[in-house]
């Protein structure tokens, strides 16, 4: 093992850095889904649709703005305004008139639902955007890329990657953290999270908290894709891979685990990283391996808790 | 009484059925329309592919249409999404044959598709026209008298651009695959190792990778091929995959250490731009290239181009180019079966005789189905060039090779036939065009 280390180590290396950019674009889907989960009990098929019209957004903004003659920089405003425009313009709209009317509904019922709803937005992504792959990669090829040493040689990584994605999600998972446990509407969130019908009768407002929640959710979810669009093209079905990956992080983290989906995020990065270097054949299947072996000992996820039944 | 008239009218029903399945060769009614069924992706990934061939089927059938159509009746074409999967192509293929009545079936873009649906021309007795599906499977393991592919297969599209390598960089000693994780991903190297390791025996394979199909990220995989440092890197990867491939790989430079081979690259050359560098392999599935040097008629490959910019604003991929081969079939293979019977209208076994061995004209040249139902088709592949016509990538030092030279012989598999090549086909190479 040992020997098998000192062989492979500067291959860990290397993996060890892509696995940190895949993983900080993971958790930027799945922590959206996850604080969803935790507050409204519903698991949001449509999530993926989120991520997927955040991305296109984000490159369509991209290329307006660089069609306009406007500085690489404003290749990043993109990203950013492209995620609060869908998180506010979509996220009030689909928790006021669709998820509010199915609140306490079979879980069943909350799935077709949300799965009606994604195969909607699937439509109207091809509608706007057509099935021809969209790519903006300008704020990945403005920063250029940086030189890390391989032995003798040296492996160009882009700084995109290696510093703005992992900044990002890190800042993210610091911020929500913050917001979470230091302010009152953070507060007001983990309350109604634990404990809606109790957070109800001390006067909180668990309608509101539940819109503001989605739209937050709504608005990670997309600015994950709008990250993720200057690295990669966009096409039909981008949103359905994304989900999948993300309810894996979520129901491995434990439903409503902020820390939690970035731990696994990290593991499945990791993981993932590491086996399309020594076994591609496993490259799919270790994310979701992780997770079955994490919920063979711990069922209620890495950080959930387990709830006493109420009567 | 009323068992007795069902008796007669089943054995009624029964002499007729026998006349007809016997003595087929009777007056067939002309339809009032003809109608064809499409199976094309319409949504999902590969409607990259799906949906340009569609819009050329729709401007092609109104060309056709408006010159009187075929036979003197027009076409209707009837479009069904391969996306959700065999079991649902299968049951609208049998939809369409029995509830829609189409006289002709266009199946498909994924090879699954196409290994589903013919069995269903066996037993339904309707011509199938295999219009861009490329598995060698389909007549390689089984006869299909209905079925008649109007394009080339795996096989050629893969031995061309090895054969163009090992002209233009003979001396490589490594290589790098990286292809989706399905049928064609998989068959495609199998393909291309089996040729590699008689035509150049002794290449060290330094990585093989099969990311699922669809994968959005590529950065780890570019990596491993930086560190790995392989002379060639072929890929058969397609749409937004390769799309992704090549920007991540081109932003870290991978294409300035190592030498691409990408059969499959021309769907995705608009879209990349000028992100693909000079001097890498790429092919079309075919010799259909907008800029193809030695059209047939270079007034009827301008008016296609044409047409289909001025309606789309945007150049035919190839798959654009297998619906345009697949209908100009239809068009002679009809012309042919109503002269047959002196002016008549074919059956459907009269219409599938008409294909055996039909030539038909394509935007770029002709093709000739074998015997077997396959299509010849030439295939050429080139070095990626810029010029001040196209923005984007197109090939030069093109080498046309011939169908006969690179496609497996009727009767043989792909993977027994590539074992019998020798160095000497490189001999037969014909020179750049």
């Amino acid at each position: 093992m040992v020997g098998w280390l000192q062989d492979n180590g500067l291959l860990l290396g290397l993996a060890a850095l892509d696995g940190l950019a895949y993983a900080a674009l993971v958790f930027m889907v799945a922590v959206g889904l996850n604080l969803v989960f935790g507050v409204l009990r519903i698991v949001n098929v449509a999530h993926g649709s989120l991520f997927a019209i955040g991305a296109y957004t984000a490159a369509s903004l991209g290329l307006f703005f660089a069609s306009q003659g406007l500085p690489p920089l404003a290749g990043y405003f993109a990203l950013v305004l492209a995620a609060a425009l869908v998180g506010a313009l979509l996220g009030p709209l689909i928790e006021r008139f669709l998820l509010r009317r199915i609140y306490g509904h079979e879980e069943v019922l909350q799935l077709l639902v949300t799965f009606a709803l994604f195969m909607i937005l699937e439509d109207v992504q091809k509608l706007v955007w057509g099935v021809q792959p969209v790519s903006q990669d300008l704020p990945m090829t403005y920063l250029g890329t940086i030189d890390v040493p391989f032995g003798d040689d040296v492996i160009p990584f882009t700084k995109y990657q290696l510093f703005v994605l992992p900044g990002i999600a890190v800042a993210t998972l610091v911020g929500l953290a913050l917001f979470l446990r230091r302010t009152l509407a953070g507060r007001m969130i983990v309350a109604v999270t634990a404990d809606k019908e109790a957070a109800t009768a001390m006067g909180i407002d668990a309608t509101r908290i539940m819109l503001l929640t989605f739209t937050a959710g709504a608005a990670l979810a997309a600015l994950g894709g709008a990250l993720a669009s200057p690295t990669t093209s966009l096409v039909p079905g981008v949103g359905a891979q994304t989900i999948v990956l993300s309810f894996a992080v979520v129901a491995t983290a434990g439903l409503g685990q902020i820390e939690g989906a970035a731990l696994t995020s990290l593991m499945m990065g990791l993981g993932r990283s590491v086996a399309v270097y020594f076994a591609p054949e496993f490259e799919v299947v270790v994310p979701y391996l992780i997770m079955v072996a994490v919920l063979l000992v711990r069922p209620q996820g890495l950080f959930g808790v387990l709830e006493t039944r109420r009567v | 009484m009323t068992q007795e008239l069902s008796r007669r009218a089943l054995m009624g029903a029964t002499a007729g059925s026998l006349l007809l399945a016997g003595g087929n060769a009777g007056a067939q009614q002309k339809p009032s329309e003809l109608r064809v069924g499409i199976t094309t992706f319409l949504s999902g990934p590969a409607s990259v592919f799906g949906v340009p061939s569609k819009q050329m089927a729709e401007l092609l059938f109104e060309q056709v249409n408006a010159q009187g159509g075929i036979g003197g009746i027009p076409v209707k074409p009837y479009f069904v999404d391969e996306a959700p999967g065999t079991e649902h192509l299968v049951g609208e293929y049998r939809r369409l044959v029995q509830n829609e009545g189409v006289h002709v079936m266009f199946a498909s873009i994924s090879s699954g598709s196409c290994l589903a649906c013919t069995p269903l021309s066996d037993e339904m007795r309707k011509t199938t026209l295999l219009w861009d599906c490329g598995t060698q499977r389909i007549f390689e393991e089984g006869k299909h008298p209905f079925a008649f592919r109007t394009q080339g297969f795996g096989t050629p599209e893969v031995l061309a651009p090895l054969l163009y390598l090992l002209k233009h960089k003979p001396d490589f000693k490594s290589i790098a695959v990286i292809n989706q994780d399905y049928a064609w991903g998989r068959d495609s190297w199998e393909l291309w190792k089996t040729a590699m390791d008689v035509l150049k025996p002794g290449v060290r394979v330094v990585a093989e990778m099969f990311p699922r199909l669809g994968a959005t990220d590529y950065s780890t995989e570019v990596t491993r091929l930086l560190a790995s440092r392989p002379e060639v890197i072929l890929t058969t990867s397609w749409g937004g995959d390769l799309v992704t491939l090549v920007r991540q790989a081109a932003e870290r430079r991978l294409f300035e250490r190592s030498t691409f081979v990408m059969p499959v690259a021309e769907a995705s050359l608009q879209l990349l731009g000028k992100t693909v560098p000079a001097g890498h392999v790429i092919g079309a599935r075919g010799d259909h290239w907008n800029n193809h040097p030695k059209p047939k008629d270079p007034a009827k490959l301008a008016k296609f181009v044409d047409g289909y910019r001025a309606r789309y604003n945007e150049y035919p991929i190839y798959p654009c180019h297998h619906m345009a081969q697949a209908i100009s079939a239809l068009q002679a293979g009809y012309a042919k079966a109503i002269a047959a019977k002196g002016g008549g209208w074919p059956n459907d076994q009269e219409l599938a005789n008409a294909f055996r061995g039909l030539t038909f004209d394509t935007p770029t040249s002709t093709i000739t189905l074998r015997e077997d139902g396959q299509g010849l088709e030439d295939q050429i592949v080139g070095l990626s060039s810029f010029n001040d016509k196209f923005p984007f990538a197109v090939p030069k030092d093109m080498i046309m090779f011939p169908a006969a030279m690179v496609s497996t012989p009727v009767g043989m598999k792909s993977v027994d036939w590539l074992k019998t090549l020798t160095p000497a086909i490189l001999a037969q190479t014909p020179a750049p065009i």
